[in-house]
């Protein structure tokens, strides 16, 4: 395989040199035990994403990407390694890692409103009602469901659904944002426009996020640095990519760019070997 | 882009229509809430809505079952008057192999006359039904007039008593039909609420823990089809030693204890069943949350098992009902199982009729209970939904 290194492009992104690290992967490693012996689906992994940076996942299905979401975010025993985040190793799941499903998961029976208000209770126990009811209703206006918020979760669309996840995993304030192909299930439509939600919503909080993803358009255009997974089993990260585009993004400047399609190139060419 | 062409027209043609529209949506929401739903093609048609589809329907919905109904009771009557007719042969037959033809004749006349010393004993006719159903009421209304009577009789006294805080005088005659009807359907609530009371916590219990489900997992299976009758004994068993307390109504707390026992199991099979297939997403919802046990449970747990838990209830108060009657029947304890094996015992005239009153009266609330489960569980539905 040409194995070509980000150095051929030049790019580093420099104002996330002076960044601390935010979440550390150390040998991290995920074995599945299976009646044929044990499945080794990652392999002593190393991941190490700044504060305030975007990276996004590629690889083949059944690579592991979503294993290796789920420990981080503390939802799947962790067989060998660890998961740093902020200097504290995760022992469990918790709010500071909040995680956006590939189906939404809202609670039906809740309305949009209640469905982000739980989460919020929980992260801001002593904050008034005024004040949790203000954090609910920013982040829904910012994913575009401020007159919404009354209806019943069960009676949304898909994408209208998602634009609740996002809004209840940015009103948890996480140190992590973690996204498993949030995007997957959706048109290409409606993701086109909740990416651009994401990117908007993101942009003001420079959360640090990991999303999963099979589109190379979407890890390119929302990403600062995309990690390409090899394939399983014993996964590792094969390679990376850093995408300097000047932040704002918007998605036409980003397509006209004139290296855009060497990156993008340069992803098809990993994921076609 | 499309739709956005279009829309400011459809706001255009709405608002007109909308004024009937409301009423009616209004009434049918009404109409099907409080379990009539086969209306709800009737309140279409009235207001002008696809006559064709609806007439149709309703046809299909209330006429088609008001005519199955028919055709039973001509089938009960042609049914009873065959085995009239044969029970009558036999006895003519009887006569005249026991007394020769005379006695033959005779009898043959006195059971055309219809007198009562000679009447064959056979399933009732729907109308014998129908008379017996009025004796039972004009039954009930006497006993009513002398429970009036009696209570302005003994008033004087039973405050003169109560003053010196000794107990009431009460009446204590025959129970009337009706009477025996509102004891079961007590002893039945009762019964329903302590399997509720019973067997949700502990169905959530189990859903929570697989340990808990395994552990009692053989325990359940065994007990489950126990009869009804090995309940009522076990807890005769029990009762008795426990409770020595003349004051309280012993055959009450037997009967209701056993229905309770009896009916949890779909309750707590379900609720557990409910419990342990939560949603994986909703269980990692609640684990990024961290959620303690307690708000897992509320926000998400029960909401997510309540469906189920309310299969199980409504199976749980028909199951109960089915059963009160049998223990009653078995326990002597008052109430429509009584009044059936009473009138069984006692063989008056009109006593195979009065058991078919009861029949059907069993078969209608037994209807109209789960009615009432399905109305409650919309109302929770509902409310829960408007809640917030
Ligand atoms: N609970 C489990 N037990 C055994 N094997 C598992 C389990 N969960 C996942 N696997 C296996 O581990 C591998 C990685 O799964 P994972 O879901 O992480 O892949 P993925 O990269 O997210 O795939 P996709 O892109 O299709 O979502 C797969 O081969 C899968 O079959
Ligand atoms: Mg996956």
């Amino acid at each position: 395989m040409e194995q070509v290194t980000t150095k051929d492009f030049g790019q580093v992104n420099t104002w996330l040199l002076d960044q601390p690290t935010m979440l550390h992967c150390k040998d991290l490693t995920k074995v599945y035990p299976t009646p044929n012996g044990d499945y080794v689906v990652l392999e002593s992994l190393q991941l190490e994403v700044r504060k305030s940076e975007f990276i996004s996942i590629i690889g083949h299905s059944g690579c592991g990407k979503s294993t290796l979401l789920t420990m981080i975010a503390g939802l799947n025993v962790i067989s060998g390694g660890k998961v740093m985040v902020d200097d504290d190793t995760v022992t469990e799941s918790g709010p500071d890692r909040a995680v956006v499903f590939q189906s939404p998961s809202l609670l039906p029976w809740l309305t949009v409103l209640q469905n982000v208000m739980i989460g919020v209770n929980q992260v801001f126990p002593h904050a008034t009602r005024a004040q949790k009811s203000d954090i609910c209703h920013y982040y829904l206006d910012k994913v575009g469901l401020g007159s919404d918020t009354k209806k019943r979760a069960a009676d949304l669309s898909q994408g209208m659904q998602q634009r609740v996840g996002i809004a209840r995993a940015f009103a948890l304030k996480p140190k992590v944002l973690l996204l498993d192909e949030p995007f997957g299930m959706l048109d290409s439509l409606t993701r086109g426009e909740l990416q651009d939600v994401l990117l908007e919503v993101w942009h003001r909080e420079k959360i640090t996020a990991v999303m999963v993803t099979h589109d190379v358009d979407e890890s390119i255009f929302l990403a600062d640095r995309v990690i390409m997974m090899t394939s399983g089993p014993y996964a590792k990260i094969g390679d990376e990519l850093v995408i300097p585009f000047e932040r704002p993004r918007r998605r036409a400047e980003v397509l006209e760019h004139p290296e855009y399609y060497d990156y993008r190139g340069y992803l098809m060419n990993f994921l076609n070997h | 882009m499309i739709s956005k062409v279009l829309q400011p027209a459809r706001e255009l043609v709405e608002p007109k229509e909308k004024v009937t529209l409301i009423n009616k949506d209004k009434l049918i929401k009404v109409v099907k809430f409080i379990g009539l739903g086969f209306l709800e093609p009737l309140v279409r048609i009235g207001v002008g809505e696809e006559p064709r589809k609806n007439a149709l329907l309703i046809v299909k919905s209330t006429v088609f079952p008001v005519c199955s109904i028919l055709l039973f009771l001509v089938l009960w009557h042609y049914g009873a008057a065959y085995l009239f007719n044969v029970e009558a042969n036999i006895k003519i037959e009887a006569a005249r192999a026991a007394q020769g033809e005379a006695a033959a004749l005779a009898m043959k006349e006195c059971i055309a006359s219809g007198d009562l010393s000679c009447k064959p004993n056979v399933l009732p006719s729907p109308s014998e039904v129908y008379e017996a159903a009025v004796t039972l009421w004009q039954d009930h209304l006497a006993i009513m007039a002398k429970k009036v009577a009696f209570s302005e009789k003994v008033a004087e006294t039973n405050a003169s008593r109560q003053a010196q805080g000794l107990e009431m005088i009460t009446y204590t005659g025959r129970p009337s039909f009706i009477d025996q009807i509102k004891t079961s359907i007590l002893t039945v609530f009762a019964g329903f609420l302590l399997a509720m009371v019973l067997a949700v916590p502990a169905g959530v219990l189990m859903g929570l823990s697989t340990t808990l489900r395994t552990s009692f997992n053989w325990l359940i299976q065994i007990l489950k089809p126990v009869s009804p009758v090995v309940w009522l004994l076990l807890v005769f068993m029990i009762v008795k030693t426990l409770i020595k307390d003349p004051s309280l109504d012993k055959s009450f707390i037997i009967s209701f204890v056993s229905v309770g026992l009896c009916s949890m199991w779909a309750t707590l099979v379900n609720t557990s069943l409910g419990v342990s297939s939560v949603d994986k997403d909703f269980v990692n919802v609640a684990r990024v949350l961290k959620l303690g046990i307690g708000k897992n449970i509320r926000k998400i747990v029960l909401p997510f098992s309540f469906p189920y838990i309310f299969t199980g209830l409504r199976i749980t108060i028909s199951v109960a009902w089915m059963v009160l009657i049998a223990i009653e029947l078995l326990a002597q304890s008052p109430g429509l199982g009584s009044f059936v094996w009473e009138e069984f015992q006692n063989g008056a005239n009109d006593s195979n009729a009065k058991i078919l009153v009861a029949m059907i009266v069993i078969g209608l609330i037994g209807f109209l209970l789960d009615r009432l489960m399905v109305m409650l569980q919309r109302l929770l539905v509902v409310s829960k939904s408007e809640a917030s």
